[in-house]
């Protein structure tokens, strides 16, 4: 809402306070000021002048020599080109040494040989803005009403010297929707007095009631429905005042009808629409709309009703949107004669659905949609009517024709003082609080020891209980003056849960490591959803139903295509070598029509490619492979005090060769994580080189993590090591040799790990040589050599047994 | 035999002073000293020395071979603090190459950011809670005082999935569903960090999808003091001591009285501080209290909501809230400081 301040000024006072002071005064208080809009963008020393003639410049034939009178005395010479410009005309001149928006100056000049005293101004040399000038003033240099009065300045003329403050109402605060409702605001934090305009309307003529009638159908959907007949209006222009109020408040003057109906509007909060009562016909309804109706509306468009929306009619013809938008049959046009005014009240909520169902708003839709308020139906529409009468020429005939379902009074809601300064940690007094109720214009009067019975103005329809009283009086007081305190009573532990325990504890791990981690979006193009399959197979995506863009459509359904796609970025920029993790939120539902929330995991997703570390002096980078990234996991894992076994597989969007499935130790049918480089088919869709990626669904591992330390005593005797090399076929897996180690060696075996992998000229091309360090130990005494050795033997034994295990020596 | 001894004694010196490396002085001292060597060779002589004469030249005996040794091992240790010295010289490196760091990932400013607003808060004793980004109409909205087709809805344009499920708009829904588990019990006091969504064409300062902490606290006698008594700690431990906050009167469905909470703030290399929006605040609204089983006759609460990006942005300076999700590894790379 633009409250322009040269008009609140009408309303309240407010001198001696800067606009830029009242702007803080208002936001400190519960109204975003948003910005302070100068009218007057730098116009100085321009005045009202009278064209006395015009002659064609002798030398120019677009351009008109005039002699104008701008109250200086003397006459000036002024060459002028707009076509427009005529003698008899008042025009805006700006004189020499006057100033135009830019700091242009004006001085005396010569225009082809003609010399020019000044210069006649258009509406946008003197800094206004063209899309609210009415239509015939957006051409041309601008004329002026027959009555402006010579040499006055035109800032005074046009109110240019006012300041507009842009309110940015909270969707509560609709009564500041109006220039009284702002005025009351005001009044309230500045602790002064509202007046209002006097209604002194004066009725001529015969019954209204003779003309027309109303009869609504949906009393819920309109509880109160006015109509005034003004019989016998002239169209024309408005007032300037209250066209240069309109302009402020940021809407176009049209004509004195329509212009009266936007300015009652912006006064007092109500909507307002004037038929042409001819066009409109005598019977007047208010009727949901049947299927198929259509109706033109004011901007041209034609809508296709249906019966959730609320109309107006004439004759049962659809002539309005309730509370939406006119129809364009119907509409005030030049030859306009008769009025049927219309002030109403339409259920909030059906003005939402139907303004939001045609995708229309309008100043109305905006007001009526926040419920406007029950006693200004009428009190607007007399006030319209009164200045249809002043500016129009139209005479109000008697009485109201009207339609009205249940009174709606002021509430009275009772207050106590000590739940107040209980629930604001304040300690306000009586005497206080009544006068911030005497400031907001609220009646109260005690009613019991410590309590109020407040009245609250109708307008004040965000106010139903006592703590919305509490509000009012709070930031009237201030909320600066509401102390800072610290919470009473019983002290909490506070902590994260395990959960959120095994999530830190894994970020933690893989920052400390190395791994940057990223966060991407929930909203994926739906390809993504359809590989890397592996904790989604079985499952639906789910599309959001109305999508920003297709990239962004589904929700993911695994976190590897988005570091994909990050890695995509940071590879277009150069950035190759990665080390990315994200822990986030998929989704999975469980029906193809969705009607449940889908599944959410936790998943833990990590991409490597390109270096691990930079080529330094003395050690050459290396290309990232499959172990790299196994070791993230494993160390992630080990964190977490968990053990899990990697399963060769080829998991979906994986190389078939180079990947593996992820089982906890004691759970080998519950797949927690894939791994692997990813497939080269889809390097190429993601426009990668040599890329690896895991995913792991932290879920899982909530319950089994043990991120306690246990500790174990230090051994108190030596360990014996013993190294074997056997050579193997060469799909023999190194896991299974260890899990055969471990299976004979017997309890004396501590450790046991492959440290080297060999093929070469030294062994069978289809043999390779894995060399194995054990380590064994007791926990009370020292080995002997000979415990070693038995243990030694059983495990040779076995490998040549499961193996053909031939012994390297 | 004396002339010999003091003769002997000048003439080693003598070649000492002028001996030039390690192996020399070697040779010296055997010449000398050795057991074939000059003053042995003297001393082989005292036989015949009368018994008055043999403890005098005895003991000028001993005077010559300590100063010959004395003069061996000054050398001898000249030599071996040079040799010393030259070997470290030719050890010399160049200190200027660079080192070979340790691997420093990052964690994502985001969440680095939520996770300090968590330590703050579990020092005050608050539990961190947490919920579903699908949420349900009644748990995102109905339950939190914004009845279907109420305007207020239009502050937070929605990804709906189906009529009744959609993408929360806020946290707020976590504490919906915390308050109903709790059933009753008091005290309440948690924080909701997580991911929201709203339907905002994106630029420098708008994202669709973004961070929001929120935080609940509902108990007996809870004040409006209190929440800016906790809200002042949480800025003060965020952006320093000297950090100051205002609060301002705004609308929430959900709260009532409502703020919004201007912190004090310098931008970089400006001279005065000054107010800037981070988040938005309340008492918890008796309708909320009654919807998810708390009598607001007995208790009351208050509840408060910022955005992570909002926070992240002022606090390391960032001006476009879009690197937030680029995850550009030069910009990730800058927050690995621990």
């Amino acid at each position: 809402m633009k409250v322009s301040t040269q008009w609140l000024s009408e309303y309240v006072n407010i001198e001696g306070i800067t606009p830029e002071e009242l702007a803080e005064k208002i936001t400190r208080s519960g109204i975003e000021i948003d910005e302070i809009e100068q009218r007057n963008q730098g116009v100085q020393g321009v005045v009202v002048g009278y064209v006395k003639h015009k002659e064609k410049h002798p030398d120019a034939d677009k351009l008109n020599v005039c002699t104008v009178d701008a109250g200086t005395g003397e006459d000036l010479q002024i060459v002028c080109g707009a076509k427009n410009i005529d003698a008899g005309q008042k025009v805006p001149v700006a004189v020499v040494g006057a100033v135009l928006p830019g700091n242009f100056k004006i001085k005396n000049a010569k225009l082809r040989g003609v010399a020019s005293q000044g210069m006649i101004c258009s509406a946008s040399e003197l800094g206004m803005n063209d899309k609210l000038l009415p239509k015939d003033q957006q051409e041309g240099i601008l004329v002026l009403p027959e009555g402006a009065e010579i040499g006055l300045p035109i800032t005074q003329v046009l109110g240019l010297d006012d300041a507009v403050l842009e309110f940015d109402l909270t969707p509560n605060r609709s009564d500041c929707l109006s220039m009284i409702g702002a005025a009351y605001e005001t009044a309230a934090i500045l602790g002064r007095e509202v007046k209002l305009p006097a209604i002194d309307l004066i009725e001529t003529g015969g019954p209204a009631a003779d003309q027309v009638s109303v009869t609504v159908e949906n009393g819920e959907l309109s509880p109160h429905y006015a109509i005034r007949y003004i019989s016998g209006v002239q169209i024309g222009p408005s007032p300037q005042w209250m066209q240069n109020r309109l302009m402020a408040a940021g809407i176009r003057p049209t004509n004195n009808v329509v212009d009266i109906t936007n300015y009652v509007m912006l006064e007092c909060g109500q909507p307002l629409h004037a038929f042409d009562a001819d066009k409109l016909g005598r019977e007047i309804g208010v009727r949901s709309a049947r299927d198929g109706e259509t109706l033109t509306t004011l901007d041209g468009q034609e809508r296709k009703l249906d019966p959730s929306m609320l109309l107006i009619t004439g004759g049962d013809r659809p002539a309005a949107l309730a509370g939406v938008m006119g129809g364009l049959e119907t509409e005030v046009t030049d030859s306009t004669v008769n009025i049927a005014l219309e002030s109403a009240r339409f259920a909030g909520s059906s003005v939402r659905k139907t303004s939001r169902k045609l995708g229309l708003r309008s100043e109305a839709s905006l007001r009526f949609e926040k419920e406007v308020d029950p006693s200004a139906v009428i009190a607007a529409l007399d006030r319209a009517a009164l200045l249809l009468s002043r500016h129009a020429g139209g005479a109000v005939l008697h009485g109201i024709v009207e339609s009205k379902s249940g009174a709606v009074g002021e509430k009275t809601l009772s207050l106590s003082l000590p739940k107040l300064n209980a629930y604001l940690g304040t300690d306000i007094s009586m005497l206080e609080v009544k006068a911030i109720f005497a400031r907001l214009n609220f009646k109260c009067a005690d009613s019991a020891q410590g309590v109020l019975d407040v009245q609250v103005p109708t307008r004040r329809g965000d106010i139903t209980r006592d703590v919305d009283l509490i509000e009012e009086v709070a930031r009237i007081h201030g909320y600066d003056n509401i102390p800072s305190t610290v919470i009473e009573g019983p002290t909490t532990a506070g902590a994260y849960t395990k959960s959120q325990a095994v999530r830190r504890a894994v970020r933690r791990t893989l920052t400390h490591g190395g791994f940057h981690e990223a966060v991407t979006y929930s909203f994926t193009r739906p390809e993504n959803t359809q590989r890397f399959t592996a904790f989604s197979a079985g499952s639906y995506a789910v599309p959001l139903a109305m999508p920003m863009s297709e990239d962004r459509s589904v929700l993911r359904t695994t976190l590897v295509p988005l570091l994909l796609e990050a890695a995509q970025y940071n590879r277009n920029r150069k950035n190759a070598d990665l080390s990315m993790f994200e822990v986030g939120t998929v989704f999975h539902g469980s029906e193809q029509k969705v009607t449940k929330q889908p599944t959410e995991r936790t998943m833990l997703a990590l991409l490597m490619a390109g270096s691990r570390t930079d080529e330094t002096v003395g050690a050459a980078s290396r290309k990232v492979d499959f172990f790299d990234l196994k070791g993230a996991v494993e160390s992630v894992l080990e964190e977490l005090g968990l053990h899990a076994e990697f399963r060769a597989d080829s998991p979906d969007g994986f190389h078939p060769g180079r990947s593996a499935s992820l089982y906890l130790a004691g759970a080998p049918d519950k797949r927690i994580g894939v791994l692997g480089q990813l497939h080269p088919q889809l390097q190429l869709d993601y426009d990668l080189d040599d890329t690896y990626a895991a995913e792991i669904c932290l879920n899982d591992l909530y319950a089994p993590a043990a991120p306690e330390i246990e500790y174990r005593d230090l051994p108190r005797y030596p360990s014996a090591q013993r190294d074997i090399a056997v050579v193997v076929g060469l799909d023999v897996e190194a896991g299974s040799l260890i899990a055969a180690v471990r299976e004979s060696a017997g309890e004396l075996l501590q450790d046991v790990r492959v440290f080297d992998v060999y093929t070469g000229d030294r062994v069978a091309s289809d043999k390779k040589s894995v060399a194995l360090a054990l380590t064994y130990q007791h926990g009370e005494r020292t080995l002997t050599d000979e415990e070693v050795a038995a243990a030694q033997q059983n495990v040779i034994a076995r490998l040549e047994q499961s193996f053909a295990a031939e012994l390297r020596k | 035999m004396r002339e010999r001894l003091e003769q002997l004694k000048a003439e080693a010196l003598e070649h000492l002073r002028s001996v030039a490396d390690a192996k020399q002085l070697d040779e010296l001292r055997v010449k000398y000293q050795g057991k074939k060597g000059k003053l042995t060779e003297i001393l082989r002589g005292m036989g015949g020395l009368s018994a008055e004469e043999r403890p005098v030249i005895g003991q000028l005996a001993n005077e010559v071979r300590d100063a010959i040794d004395a003069a061996v091992s000054a050398h001898s240790e000249r030599f071996e603090r040079e040799e010393t010295e030259r070997r470290l010289a030719s050890e010399t490196i160049d200190v200027t190459l660079p080192g070979r760091k340790l691997p420093r990932g990052a964690a994502h400013p985001l969440n680095r950011i939520i996770e300090e607003i968590e330590q703050i808060f579990i020092g005050m004793g608050y539990q961190v809670s947490e919920g579903p980004e699908v949420e349900t109409d009644y748990h995102n909205f109905e339950a939190l005082n914004l009845p279907k087709d109420h305007p207020a809805r239009d502050m937070q344009d929605s990804f709906y999935i189906t009529e009744d499920l959609l993408m929360r708009t806020h946290t707020s829904p976590v504490q919906v569903r915390t308050m109903q588990k709790m059933d009753g019990e008091v005290p309440v006091k948690i924080i909701c960090p997580g991911k929201v969504y709203r339907r905002d064409d994106d630029d420098a300062t708008h994202s669709f999808q973004f961070h929001q902490i929120e935080g609940l606290v509902i108990g007996k006698n809870i004040r409006m003091s209190d929440l800016k008594g906790t809200l002042l700690q949480l800025m003060q431990e965020l952006f320093g001591s000297d950090t100051q906050i205002r609060m301002r009167p705004s609308f929430f469905p959900f709260t009532e009285p409502s703020a919004e909470v201007d912190v004090s703030y310098r931008k970089k290399g400006a001279e005065s501080t000054g107010w800037l929006e981070v988040l938005g605040c309340g008492m918890v609204h008796p309708r909320v209290l009654e919807m998810s089983g708390y009598d607001p006759k007995e208790y009351s609460g208050f509840a408060f909501g910022m955005g992570a990006e909002r926070l992240a942005m002022l606090k390391y300076g960032i001006d476009d809230i879009r690197h937030f999700y680029n995850n550009d590894e030069r910009f990730l790379n800058q927050f690995a400081r621990q």
